[in-house]
């Protein structure tokens, strides 16, 4: 079978019961991707695949067969950091990381979910073509990632400074 | 987990085929609860057949209704603009399910055929009737705050966990279904069962019969229309009541009303006395606590719920007041 995991497409042969999270890394290395609670409560786990978040612990590994994923290890591309690592640099957007790179997976594709307006479950006008991404919106979209340390404000400032699009 | 086949089906004859060469052979989804439920050993299949290949479409039908295929993602669904439009009840309900990863892998059949959240029936340890038939339920005099006040049996007392389910019941949606005998429609509502005596049957479904698709008739005035959860934190929680309504209300008065409950029952609670008590009466407050007061008339509390009895009823008939207020 095939799977491309950033950019890299990579033969592999998984036990059917084998899921995405411990391919990526058990089998490939990529261990950025984290086991927490491996039953899709936390989000530690949150991969991009064809661009879309998901919880890879809840992902059978023969499910995304050609499928493109995207890691934490492949966001910032040419090995540089994203704009949006660099932001939780800038605000403090963690405190022991575990979460990190389920949280910085997880807000890559919600901005791409708002660009989309997609509404969440607090926007009031469903019928909006144009979703804003205000502080109850992005709590409410990133109620999948868990911080255990709390690193919330941090992380929401670093999330909103990046991708941010209400009018003042 | 023991080992397992995995197939991926391309076509619904396919699909039935596959499952039916396998005795224990499971249909899967996203996977979102099917394989958190293999890993706690609660499941335990044989074979996997991937139906994530089949029907995704999402269409007006030419009755003025909406048609879903059944691996429809619940994102594609609660972000379809007809639904936004006319439904908006359900792409409310849809999104105050799971997190937006959850709800990015799961699909619409899936969602239907999720099972409860009841701890004891996920604690292989516990006594679970619906788990282990005729061991007894741990709930029932255990800890059951999150258990069902409506619809219960002494056997089992678990909630349907679904917030999708709980708008497609108030829109009477219609499940369609393909397996060994052919095809089939059945009423969402008449699809899972009251646990009674056999809490282990949760649908209708005969053996290696798929969901195909969901299809929602008409419904204009579901456009006033609006689902409220309530839950121990503001999001990504299990309902502890849910209310999904649409009113229609002419020269202050109800003309017609859909009204179904979530967090409280075995299964998506259409609330039939409450929708019958509240036709033609005055579009007031006192008329809606009265409709939930017949609806609740029938709740029984145990232990640890019985606060879901009075929230119900408040929750009920606040959305109703701020629905019917909208059309003032």
């Amino acid at each position: 079978m095939e799977i491309v995991v950033n950019g890299q497409a990579l033969e592999f042969s998984a036990d059917p019961r084998t899921s995405l999270l411990d391919l990526l890394r058990d089998r490939l290395g990529l261990t950025g991707s984290k086991k927490g609670c491996n039953q899709g409560a936390c989000g530690a786990c949150t991969v991009l695949a064809d661009g879309v978040r998901i919880n890879s612990c809840l992902a059978l590994a023969v499910q995304y067969e050609g499928r493109a994923i995207t890691t934490v290890e492949g966001l910032g591309g040419n090995g540089g950091l994203h704009p949006l690592q660099r932001a939780f640099i800038d605000y403090d957007g963690f405190q022991c990381g575990y979460c990190t790179p389920g949280q910085l997976c997880s807000a890559v594709a919600m901005a791409g979910e708002v660009e989309r307006g997609l509404p969440s479950f607090v926007t009031q006008d469903l019928s909006a073509d144009a979703a804003v991404l205000s502080h109850d919106e992005l709590r409410e979209r990133m109620s999948g990632n868990l911080c255990r340390c709390g690193a919330y404000n941090g992380i929401v400032e670093a999330i909103m400074t990046t991708y941010g699009n209400e009018v003042a | 987990m023991k080992p397992i086949t995995y197939a991926r089906a391309s076509s619904v004859p396919e699909a039935i085929r596959m499952a039916g060469k396998t005795a224990g052979a499971k249909y899967l989804g996203g996977g979102t609860n099917l394989i958190d439920l293999m890993r706690e050993a609660v499941e335990r299949p044989e074979a996997l057949v991937d139906v994530t290949a089949l029907a995704t479409d999402i269409e007006a039908t030419r009755a003025g209704g909406l048609f879903v295929g059944a691996a429809a993602k619940n994102t594609a669904l609660a972000g379809n603009r007809i639904v936004r439009e006319r439904y908006p009840l359900l792409a409310r309900a849809i999104l105050g399910g799971g997190s937006a990863q959850i709800r990015n892998m799961a699909t619409v059949g899936g969602n239907i055929l999720q099972r409860t959240r009841c701890t004891y029936f996920y604690d292989d340890a516990a006594h679970c009737n619906k788990r282990a038939p005729g061991t007894g339920c741990d709930a029932i005099d255990g800890f059951n705050r999150m258990h069902a006040v409506l619809g219960g049996s002494p056997a089992c007392v678990a909630t349907h966990p679904s917030d999708m389910c709980v708008a497609l019941v108030a829109l009477d949606a219609v499940v369609h279904t393909d397996g060994p005998d052919g095809t089939r429609s059945i009423p969402l509502v008449d699809l899972h069962r009251l646990p009674g005596a056999r809490p282990d049957v949760e649908t209708e479904l005969r053996p290696c019969e798929l969901i195909t698709g969901v299809e929602l008739p008409p419904l204009p005035f579901a456009t006033r229309s609006t689902y409220r959860k309530v839950r121990d934190r503001a999001s990504y929680a299990f309902a502890l009541v849910s209310v999904a309504a649409a009113i229609d209300v002419a020269d202050g008065a109800v003309g017609d009303v859909r009204l179904a409950l979530g967090g409280v029952a075995p299964k998506p609670w259409r609330a039939w006395k409450a929708e019958e008590a509240l036709r033609g009466q005055p579009a007031t407050e006192a008329s809606f606590r009265a409709a939930a007061d017949a609806e609740l008339a029938g709740a029984t509390a145990l232990r640890d719920n019985g606060f879901k009895i009075e929230l119900a009823r408040r929750t009920v008939a606040a959305v109703l007041a701020e629905l019917a207020g909208e059309q003032a």
